[in-house]
Formats: C-alpha cells, sequence, structure tokens
C-alpha cells in the first residue's frame, strides 16, 4: 500500500481488491466444488444419464417414480429409521450414563475418558472388520461367551432379524464416546453454586441433584447431542458396506448404502441422482432442525 | 433464640490453612458482616456455617443446636450466592417454590407427572402458592413470577435470590458477596434494601463482602479476618476509631489511613509524637491532621492530587521525613472554600497526637494507657 | 462418629458401583481392540480352536505383521494417508483462511450473500455430491489418482465458518493496530491472525485429518489401483485380497491402519478431544 491514499473512493476500491482476493478462490471453489454439482444432481435426477454416455434424454419425474415405486427403496429407508432409532437412544443414553459416572469422582477419570474415546478415532473400516470376526457364528467372541452360558450361536450378520441390531450395536460402540465427551464438558460448565443452593434447598441426595440440577442444565446439550447423533446414524455406511453389503436378502441396506450401489456399482446414474436428492432432502431436514434447536438452547440464559 | 456459636473452627486445603481457629458468637438477630480481602478465609467460614463445607477440626452451633454432623438442608439456614444461583430452567415461582417443596413434599409426590397425580399434593401445593405470593408482594417481583431467570436484569435476580431465601423463613441467612454483581448505584440501592429486610424479619444476617463501604455502612458488627484469622470483632465506628490492628486500621476506612513508620521520623518529631515505648508505627486519619505552613508541620511534603468531592477535599501529599529515602504518600482531609491549593505546592502536616494510633513491630496497637502502666 | 464411619462406608461403595459400571463400558469400548491384537498374533489353528485364549500358545506375530506387510502394500495406504490427509488440510487452509478473514473483519459487496452461501454449504453433506464430483474428475481424466482423492475436499464451508467465527472474536484493535505498524491485509493474516488463531487450526486440523484418514465413501469412489489406496480403503482391499483370507495377518493388517490415529490419540488425549468436541459444536 502506498503511503499517500487519502482519497476515501481509492481507499475503498484498495480494500474491495483485497476483499475480492482473499475470497476469490473460495468462491471459484465453492460454486465448482459445491453448488454447480448440487445442481447438477437436480438436473441428473430428471435425465436417464449413464456416466460416460454420448447422450441423454430428459426423463421428468420418472427417476423418481421408479425410485418410489421400487420395494428396495423402501426396504432401505425403513432399515436406515430402525437403525437411527436403535443407535440414538443407545449412543446418548449410555454416553449420558459414562459422563456422570466419570464425573462423580476423580479417580482414573483421565483412563476412562481416554478409554471410552478410543473407538471415535479409530478406523471404521478396519474396526468393522474385527467386529465381523467378534461376530463370527464358529470362532466369533460373541458366540464362545454364549457358548460358555449355555446359549445357543447366531450367526448374527447373516441372520435378517439379528443384522441391524448387530450393526446397530457397533454404531454405538463408535459413537458413545464421543457423546460422553459432549456430555463431560456440558457436566463441567455446570455452575458449582447451583449444586450449592441445592444442598440448601434440601436437594442433596443424589437422584434429587441429577433432577433439580445435572438433567435440566445439561439439556440443551442433550438435545444437541441427540440430533448429532441422527445425523450420523443416518449417513451409516462403512460398516454396511464391510460387513455385509446390505444383506442378507436387502435386510440391512441403508439409504447411503443403496446410493452408492445404484450409482457406482450399477451405474445408474440418473436413477442415484434421484435417490441422491431424497437423501439430501432428508439430511437437510434433519440439520434444520438441529439449527432450530441450537437456537433455542440459548433459551436458559 | 438463633444465634450462631464457632468455636476454634480449622480448616485446611492440603498443607495450606485457610481457617486457623475461628471463634465467634454471632448473637440472634444480629446483622454480622464477614470482610476481609479475597482469600482471608471468609467466604469457607459462611460454607462452613452452612455446611457446604466440613470444618476439620472446631464446633459449629446455630439456634443452641450442635449442628457439625448436619446436613445443610436440615440446618434452618438459607443462603444468598454471589451469582445468585438460581435455576435457570425454572420460573421464579418454581425457583421460590423449590426449597419448599423438597421439604413438604414426599418423593413419590416429587416424582414427575406421577406426582401430580397424588393425592394430598393439592393442598401443600396451595399452601406453598400462597406463601411465595406473599413473599412475592414483599420483594416486589409479584408480576415476575412467571419468567425465567434469563429474562430478567440483575437486580430482579438478587430479589428472586433473596426470595428463595426468605420463603422458608429460616433462622440465619448467610449471604455471600451478594451484592458484588451489581451496578455501583443498584449496589447502594440494594444495601437500604436488604438493612431493611433485616429489620423487618429480625434473623440472624452473616453476611459476606470484601467491601469495607458495604461492611460498614449495613452491619451491627463487623468481623475482620485476614489471612485466615479473625483479626477484631467490632461495631463499625469501634473499628474505625479503634482498630486493635495496623492491618484493621489499613482496611476500615476510605480513603486509607495514613502509615507513618516511626524510623523516618526525626528526634525531635518522634518524641513529639510518639506516646508509647516501643511504637514503630504511627497511624493518623485523613481528618485527624490540619494543615500548616511548611515548616511548622510535623510533616511537610508537596501536593500531588486535590480530590474534590464537594462536600470534603482530600489532598494527596509526598511527603519527604527526615530519615527516608523515598517518600510517603499522605492524605489530608481539609474543609472546601478555605483556599485554593495547587498540585507541587509545599504543605505541612500538623496531626493531633490524641487521635494518632501506634502499633508495635508486629502491628498490635499500643495504647496510652500501657504507657502510664509502664 | 459412627456417621462418619456410615458415610465412609457409603463413599467406598459408591467409589466401587462407579468403578464397576464403567469397568463394563471400557470392556466395550476397548474389547475389539483387545481382540484385534490377540488374532493378530496368533497362528490359524489357534485362531479356530475350540477354547479360546487372550495370549496365544504359539506367538505368530512376526509372521502375521510379516505377511500383512508384504502381502499388501500397508506402508504405501499409510504413507498414502499421511499425504493425501496432509495435502487435503493445506488447501483447505489456503483457502479458507483468506476467506473467513475476508468474512469476519473486512467489508466488501456480497459478503451477506457468501455467508449466507457457506452456511448453506454446511447443510449440503459430502455424500450427496459424490456423482457430479466423480463426473468433474471423469471429465478432467482425473479419476483414480491423488488428485481424485484430494479435490472434492479442497473447500470446505466448515472450515470457513468455523474461521470466521474464531476470527470474530479477534478484537479488531489488533488488526487496526497492525494496519498502521504498515502491514497488509495478507500480512495480517499470515503475521497475525494465524498466529492468534493456532487453537482453531489445531482443532479443525485433527477434525479434518481424522475425519479423511478414516473415509472410506469417497476412496471407494475415487480410485481403484491398490497402491493409491488410503487407510481404510486399504484395509478392505486387503481382506478381500487372497491374503486376507487368514485371520491373523488381517489383524495385524487392521492394528497396522489403525494404529497411526490411536497412537496420536493416546499422545495428545487432550488436544484431540478438544479438537474433535470444539469442531462438533461450533
Amino acid at each position: 500500500m502506498t503511503a499517500v491514499a487519502p482519497v476515501t473512493p481509492r481507499r475503498l476500491s484498495h480494500a474491495s481488491l483485497v476483499a475480492g482476493l482473499a475470497v476469490a478462490p473460495a468462491v471459484t471453489l465453492l460454486a465448482l466444488l459445491l453448488f454447480g454439482p448440487a445442481l447438477a444432481v437436480a438436473v441428473f435426477s430428471l435425465t436417464d444419464w449413464q456416466i460416460g454416455a454420448p447422450s441423454l434424454r430428459f426423463l421428468g419425474l420418472a427417476n423418481y417414480q421408479a425410485l418410489f415405486a421400487d420395494r428396495i427403496f423402501w426396504t432401505a429407508l425403513a432399515n436406515t429409521v430402525v437403525y437411527v432409532v436403535i443407535v440414538v437412544p443407545g449412543t446418548v443414553g449410555l454416553g449420558l450414563v459414562v459422563a456422570l459416572l466419570i464425573e462423580a469422582q476423580p479417580s482414573l477419570r483421565g483412563f476412562y475418558r481416554a478409554a471410552h474415546f478410543l473407538p471415535v478415532m479409530s478406523t471404521m473400516a478396519a474396526m468393522a472388520i474385527v467386529w465381523g470376526t467378534m461376530l463370527h457364528p464358529t470362532i466369533g467372541l460373541v458366540n464362545r461367551m454364549l457358548a460358555e452360558l449355555g446359549l445357543p450361536a447366531t450367526n448374527w450378520l447373516r441372520d435378517p432379524h439379528t443384522v441391524l441390531p448387530a450393526l446397530a450395536v457397533i454404531g454405538i460402540w463408535q459413537g458413545f464416546g464421543f457423546a460422553m465427551v459432549l456430555f463431560v464438558a456440558g457436566l463441567k460448565s455446570v455452575p458449582q453454586s447451583l449444586y450449592d443452593a441445592a444442598a440448601i434447598d434440601g436437594a442433596d441426595r443424589t437422584l434429587d441433584r441429577l433432577r433439580v440440577v445435572t438433567l435440566p442444565m445439561l439439556g440443551p446439550v442433550t438435545m444437541f447431542v441427540l440430533i448429532l447423533t441422527a445425523t450420523r446414524a443416518f449417513e451409516v455406511f462403512d460398516t454396511v458396506r464391510v460387513l455385509t453389503q446390505g444383506g442378507p436378502n436387502f435386510a440391512s441396506d441403508v439409504l447411503l448404502h443403496r446410493l452408492y450401489t445404484e450409482s457406482f456399482d450399477f451405474l445408474r446414474t440418473g436413477y442415484g441422482a434421484g435417490l441422491t436428492v431424497v437423501y439430501l432432502a432428508i439430511v437437510v431436514l434433519l440439520t434444520l432442525t438441529q439449527a432450530r434447536v441450537l437456537d433455542r438452547r440459548v433459551h436458559y440464559t | 433464640m438463633s444465634g450462631i456459636a464457632l468455636s476454634a473452627i480449622v480448616k485446611c486445603h492440603g498443607a495450606t490453612p485457610v481457617l486457623r481457629g475461628i471463634s465467634l458468637d454471632i448473637r440472634h438477630g444480629e446483622f454480622l458482616t464477614l470482610v476481609g480481602p479475597s482469600g482471608c478465609g471468609k467466604s469457607t467460614l459462611l460454607r462452613i456455617i452452612a455446611g457446604l463445607d466440613a470444618q476439620d477440626a472446631g464446633e459449629v452451633v446455630i439456634a443452641g443446636r450442635k449442628v457439625d454432623g448436619l446436613r445443610p438442608k436440615d440446618r434452618d439456614v438459607a443462603m444468598v450466592f454471589q451469582a445468585y444461583a438460581l435455576y435457570p430452567h425454572l420460573s421464579v415461582f418454581d425457583n421460590m417454590a423449590l426449597p419448599l417443596r423438597m421439604r413438604r413434599l414426599s418423593g413419590a409426590q416429587r416424582l414427575p407427572l406421577v406426582g401430580a397425580l397424588s393425592r394430598g399434593r393439592r393442598p401443600i401445593e396451595e399452601g406453598i402458592r400462597r406463601e411465595i405470593e406473599e413473599t412475592a408482594a414483599l420483594l416486589d417481583i409479584a408480576h415476575l413470577l412467571s419468567r425465567k431467570p434469563g429474562q430478567l436484569s440483575g437486580g430482579q435476580r438478587q430479589r428472586v435470590a433473596l426470595g428463595r431465601a426468605m420463603v422458608r423463613h429460616p433462622a440465619v441467612f448467610l449471604m455471600d458477596e451478594p451484592l458484588s454483581n451489581l451496578d455501583a448505584k443498584l449496589r447502594v440501592q440494594m444495601r437500604a434494601e436488604i438493612t431493611a429486610l433485616h429489620r423487618r424479619l429480625g434473623s440472624t444476617f452473616v453476611f459476606v463482602t470484601h467491601d469495607q463501604a458495604e461492611a460498614m455502612t449495613m452491619s451491627d458488627r463487623v468481623a475482620v479476618m485476614m489471612a485466615g484469622e479473625l483479626i477484631q470483632v467490632g461495631a463499625p465506628d469501634e473499628l474505625y476509631v479503634d482498630p486493635r490492628d495496623l492491618r484493621v486500621a489499613e482496611f476500615i476506612g476510605s480513603p486509607k489511613i495514613n502509615v507513618v513508620p516511626a524510623a523516618a521520623l526525626d528526634q525531635g518529631t518522634r518524641a513529639a509524637m510518639i506516646a508509647v515505648p516501643g511504637a514503630s508505627t504511627l497511624a493518623f486519619r485523613p481528618e485527624a491532621a490540619e494543615l500548616c505552613a511548611p515548616a511548622a508541620g510535623v510533616l511537610a511534603g508537596v501536593i500531588v492530587t486535590v480530590e474534590n468531592l464537594g462536600s470534603d477535599i482530600f489532598l494527596h501529599v509526598a511527603a519527604r521525613p527526615a530519615h527516608s529515602e523515598g517518600t510517603l504518600p499522605l492524605i489530608v482531609r481539609v474543609a472546601p472554600s478555605a483556599r485554593r491549593f495547587a498540585i507541587g505546592e509545599m504543605v505541612g502536616i500538623d496531626p493531633d497526637p490524641a487521635r494518632m494510633l501506634q502499633f508495635d513491630a508486629s502491628g498490635r496497637r499500643l495504647r496510652a494507657r500501657e504507657r502510664v502502666a509502664a | 462418629m459412627s456417621t462418619l464411619a456410615h458415610l465412609f462406608r457409603m463413599l467406598r461403595w459408591r467409589a466401587f458401583a462407579r468403578h464397576g459400571a464403567l469397568a463394563l463400558t471400557t470392556l466395550f469400548a476397548l474389547i475389539p481392540f483387545v481382540w484385534m491384537l490377540s488374532l493378530s498374533v496368533k497362528p490359524p489353528e489357534e485362531i479356530f480352536q475350540p477354547e479360546f485364549h487372550l495370549w496365544p500358545q504359539q506367538f505368530s506375530g512376526v509372521e502375521n505383521y510379516r505377511a500383512a506387510l508384504t502381502a499388501a502394500p500397508m506402508h504405501l495406504f499409510l504413507i498414502n494417508g499421511l499425504f493425501v490427509c496432509a495435502t487435503i488440510f493445506l488447501l483447505q487452509m489456503l483457502v479458507c483462511v483468506p476467506c473467513a478473514y475476508a468474512l469476519a473483519k473486512l467489508r466488501f459487496r456480497g459478503r451477506d450473500t457468501l455467508f449466507a452461501a457457506v452456511l448453506v454449504g454446511l447443510l449440503v453433506p459430502p455424500q450427496a455430491l459424490a456423482i457430479p464430483h466423480f463426473v468433474l474428475l471423469h471429465v478432467f481424466g482425473l479419476l483414480d489418482s491423488y488428485a481424485a482423492l484430494i479435490l472434492p475436499w479442497v473447500i470446505s464451508t466448515f472450515g470457513i465458518f468455523l474461521m470466521r467465527q474464531f476470527f470474530r472474536a479477534v478484537p479488531d484493535e489488533l488488526i487496526d493496530a497492525a494496519r498502521l505498524d504498515g502491514l497488509g491485509e495478507f500480512e495480517i493474516i499470515w503475521r497475525v491472525m494465524i498466529p492468534v488463531a493456532v487453537p482453531a487450526i489445531a482443532a479443525f486440523g485433527i477434525f479434518s485429518v481424522v475425519a479423511h484418514w478414516n473415509d472410506l465413501f469417497w476412496p471407494l469412489i475415487a480410485v481403484r489401483s491398490e497402491e493409491l489406496s488410503t487407510p481404510a480403503l486399504g484395509i478392505l482391499l486387503f481382506r478381500d485380497d487372497e491374503a486376507g483370507q487368514f485371520l491373523g495377518p488381517l489383524m495385524a493388517g487392521a492394528t497396522i491402519i489403525v494404529a497411526p490415529l490411536v497412537v496420536a490419540f493416546l499422545f495428545a488425549q487432550q488436544r484431540f478431544i478438544d479438537g474433535i468436541s470444539f469442531t462438533a459444536r461450533t
């Protein structure tokens, strides 16, 4: 910048030049990699285009008609919902209980926190393989333990009744440490003076303290963790891809896995794009709910 | 009779002593203030009275009953906290109702949903509502009962916190710096309101503050604490006029008392001012000295600041005592309108020997009477 | 005295119950790791024998890990992971930081529109863009390359948002002081904002690296060649390989893939936990 730049318009144009330079890469890439592609998906979903095909035909809503007429789509959607409905309460509940237990007393706090957080850090594809061997019908740890208790063996990942719950348990395993960490942060921000006030007011037993102070104060964090866990559970893919590929007979197929298979295994781009649009709509809806809840979480103070 | 008797209370955090044997009798209906710099242990002492912390040794008696094994809720005390500690998720009404509900409803009746159905809860709830409305009217917060604490101003929260303490009609009110989160104007107003409340309720108030002005204006008696010890307990004017320790003399009163090390004075001045043998420190209040010509004063120095409050003028003087390397900061009060003072002007200071306080090397007050005895 | 003793007993019982309950959940969290390590040092016959020992009777760790490392280019998976994650993070910062600074501290036309666009972008899950990204890379002939793994992630609306929030908290006086000292806007970013933003950058870095190291969905689409695989994809290819049919080497491979992040986490637990929960809460 030159030392003499006193004229306001020149300074202004200089400032906007700087701003323009600063945002130019981001704006270009946003258009090229985010909004352009999002638009493209919507357009693809109205055509019969296949990747690599030289031409395409406008189909209108035919892809969506096909999608909604597709039994497998509805199965995948129902499976996803079931998975979310198991994973969310399991993850949030277990995360909350563990956080309360860890924070109740100081001994071994650091160890417990690290141990429970380990699954969050680990590569799910690799750990899914490990879970696969643990759930193996003959040599797996789970059936070995059941045998010790005299219980019959189950082929967890091949039985249509157990495959979704089994995947859900893996989902809970991966996520509850994360919920725990968020709850611990929430617990730490509860002011001690509220517990003191509660003790003077007569709420000094563990359950009363929980009811009067801890749980209400965790309310906003809990809503946040709930929505976050739901969003993540909705995007389940790795375990399904690695362990079941949606089987047996689509009993464990989920939306994102459907999306992947249709688009990249079968290369039905138009149909896959339609599925993507539906998936996008659901995720956006979920996230907007989250934003509304987050707005409301300031209502205490 | 709901006085409090503390005897030889000791509390340590690890190896560091926080309270070193505090004994104090607080009379029934008294407004007693625990005052001292931060970290002196006053809040810890209050929490021990409340039962929020346990002492390591010593005994707490409230209303003639030893309460050491008792939980806070069984001690018949209420407490107002520095940041008010209102439950943010509950309305003002529910905040005030909580202590009553915890006492009057059974565990089953307190359960959510199920409790509402239980027989016998109705009349209890109605009683609670009546009492809260009475208290709220008294504190002028009746129109706020359905609001959440987050929607209230600082002063309103303060009243709600008082209301939550009052609804139970406790024998003892404990207040932990309750005014420190308010702005200056509101603080002065709340001082008056709390003392008025004390007069109307007639209960025992124990009030903790680091602000000596609060202590002086509100209390029947003030207990000054320093470094875990109780240094002096007395009525506010007694502490001001007759401090037993240099630290008390320095802590109480604004502007601060003038402190003059005896060693800094020359032989003649020392002889003129020291009334007690062994006194190593002299102190006098800003109003206990007269201004005079530089040569005529016991001390002399240059005016550094003129603080004109209208009713009084405080002159900050940098004195140069004979045997001192640096300057000695002194403050003298003069009546207004006498004359104009210029910064840099040389003035003499002539303290009134009768109002001169004398302390030994350890800061203990020496009295003129003791010289007669010696 | 009796109340004290009672209290003491109660506390002991509570501590006991707490450790008991936490031992169970800790077991749940750690057992897959223990199982993985245990199988990774066992010979095949021991894995399949009816009785189970945590520690093998015949230690085959060396053979298993050697098999994993030779049958598949494990070291390549790790190097790819490191390279791809580091490049993605660096490029993200290069794009995000100036943009976030402009959004937070500069006034220009279209600022609000751009920020609104960033917020909308936050709503879009990356998987939803897989098809057009694939097409784009196909058109430019970039599929099955490092570029394919990296390019779609170069713009992070989340990174822009996070850094913008952090920059907004930096007092304007600091920037004005720097301007008076004669620094240009980009120098301000480099010499003032980035040093101030180190905690946020670290948090975002941890978040970004963990996400892309562990990602399976996109590498599965973007690359076919084994030697371009990132860790998550690599272990899957290894399993579907002939050598992966043996559980010992497979578990050894999984251990190798999981180890870097887990070890890094154990060394800097607080940073990781803060980083991941900080980025989640913003």
